[in-house]
């Protein structure tokens, strides 16, 4: 598209403006375009096109891959607001394919095999943002230096235990207080202890707050575990298996997009956790062996 | 003065930073008894089908579309500018919006987000230079009446798209200024259309 302005596209601000206009919404896992126009309607402010949610993904095991182009572009044709799609983390030829299909956010997601487990993608090198998960600040921050333009925090996907999330963020919300609190002759070491570049360290410090826009994810799978994500300090919430894994699929997407608007009104958050039928069954995240947590995935 | 800032989703805070930073007072609006007492209304970016379900759950729709209709001056950046278009040529499933400015939008207009841009743009009654116009995603006006006056365009493909329209008591810009920390869009709003 040609346009006689001097334009700019792919800038930093592009990239992390576009995870701005999602915040305070929730993001929700798709597998098929009728759950798509199922979360579009319920008022989802993006949908993550995958073949198979993070629950399934689980239970079936195997290498999980990104999906197939065809169903990305079906479910792009059928619904209007953004869509996602995942890659492997390090696999940026799959990155290469999503930026081909035009997706909006490509997801580098410790949810879908490893494709290397050294190096994450050298995501500068991309027109289209990506989304990264997180455990702590220095991950956050490594994966921003490597171009990420909004982080979540990682959970542990496909279990419907909200513990991981709640573990993440306020991990990754406390030591940016602490950032906050130290000398600045002291941030030094800290960016040392974080493993993290300094200047992001120092950033970081001064306002308070990540660079980028920081979402939660990871076993959210209630109305009121999004409402207690956004009161910990989440900007939005990416909700996976919890939607389309539970009894009545339509209702919960839209009781925990308005949970998500209205977290610190608990009423409305009672409200909105009423008559949802069966939730998704879930697993306990301290059931699941070390070697088999997503949440390990990542350096 | 009390400017309100639709909060149901989107980069509310951002439009409040930049308010306060032209000196004025703010309030979330996200229940339609936030709306009393404002000398302005801000809608900012976002997802313009997530706020109009969000608003019409929450009973907001119609009090904020009164609102405008009785002459509360409003701002809608990008999802802003949709929701405050008359119509929209392509709309999602029983998307409405508030209305104000007689025209028609179209959503997405320059594509999907990998087109999504940045670039000066000259903005008619604002000195100082271009503004730096942040392009997410974004609208532009497809068709308009008379009455609504253009005050920023794009040529995209040897044709002309505005994005940035006033009518009366209603500005809407398919950029986001609030993301540049550039206070000139907002205290145009301010000064043109709540205060006078």
């Amino acid at each position: 598209m040609s346009k006689s302005n001097e334009t700019q596209v792919g800038s930093a601000r592009v990239k992390r403006g576009m995870a701005e206009m999602l915040k305070g919404g929730v993001i929700m896992d798709v597998v098929n375009v009728e759950q798509a126009k199922i979360a579009e309607d319920a008022g989802a402010v993006a949908v993550m096109a995958l073949e198979r949610v993070p629950a399934d993904i689980r239970a079936q095991g195997g290498v999980s891959r990104m999906s197939d182009p065809d169903m990305i572009e079906k479910i792009q044709a059928a619904v209007s607001i953004p869509v996602m799609a995942k890659v492997r983390i390090g696999h940026f030829v799959e990155a290469q394919i999503l930026q081909t299909l035009n997706v909006d956010y490509i997801d580098e997601s410790e949810v879908l095999t490893p494709a290397d487990y050294e190096h994450h993608i050298d995501k500068w090198n991309f027109t289209i943002p990506f989304v990264c998960g997180a455990t702590n600040l220095g991950e956050a921050l490594r994966r921003i230096s490597e171009g990420a333009a909004m982080i979540r925090s990682k959970g542990e996907a496909g279990t419907g235990d909200v513990s991981n999330a709640t573990t993440h963020m306020r991990k990754i919300g406390g030591e940016i207080r602490r950032l906050s609190s130290l000398r600045e002759e002291e941030l030094y070491v800290a960016a040392k202890e974080l493993q993290a570049p300094y200047a992001l360290v120092k950033e970081v410090a001064e306002t308070g707050k990540l660079p980028v826009v920081l979402f939660t994810a990871g076993g959210i799978a209630t109305p009121a575990d999004a409402a207690m994500m956004m009161q910990l300090g989440a900007d939005g919430v990416f909700i996976g298996s919890g939607i389309f894994k539970s009894g009545d699929a339509a209702k919960r997407a839209a009781a925990c997009v308005k949970a998500t608007t209205f977290y610190s009104d608990s009423k409305v958050v009672a409200e909105a956790s009423r008559g949802l039928g069966e939730a998704m069954v879930g697993i306990n995240v301290a059931d699941i062996p070390v070697p088999h947590r997503l949440a390990e995935r990542g350096w | 003065m009390k400017i309100g800032v639709l909060g149901l989703q989107g980069d509310f805070r951002e439009h409040i930073e930049t308010l306060n930073n032209c000196g004025v007072d703010t309030v979330l609006v996200k229940r339609a008894s936030d709306l009393v007492n404002l000398n302005g209304l801000v809608i900012p970016g976002g997802e313009s089908t997530t706020i109009s379900k969000l608003a019409k759950t929450f009973e907001l729709f119609d009090p904020v579309s009164k609102a405008i209709a009785n002459g509360l001056p409003t701002y809608g950046s990008c999802a802003g500018m949709i929701l405050v278009a008359d119509s929209i040529l392509d709309p999602a499933s029983g998307q409405e919006t508030f209305g104000g400015i007689d025209m028609q939008v179209r959503r997405n207009a320059f594509g999907r987000q990998s087109e999504s841009f940045e670039a000066d743009i000259d903005f008619k009654a604002i000195s100082g230079g271009p503004i730096r116009g942040v392009f997410i995603r974004a609208p532009w006006v497809e068709r308009y009446e008379e009455g609504v006056e253009i005050l920023a365009s794009v040529e995209v493909s040897g044709q002309i798209h505005p994005v940035a329209v006033r009518q009366a008591k209603v500005l809407a810009t398919a950029f986001h200024p609030e993301l540049t920390g550039d206070k000139r869009v907002h205290q145009y709003f301010l000064e043109n259309l709540c205060r006078k």
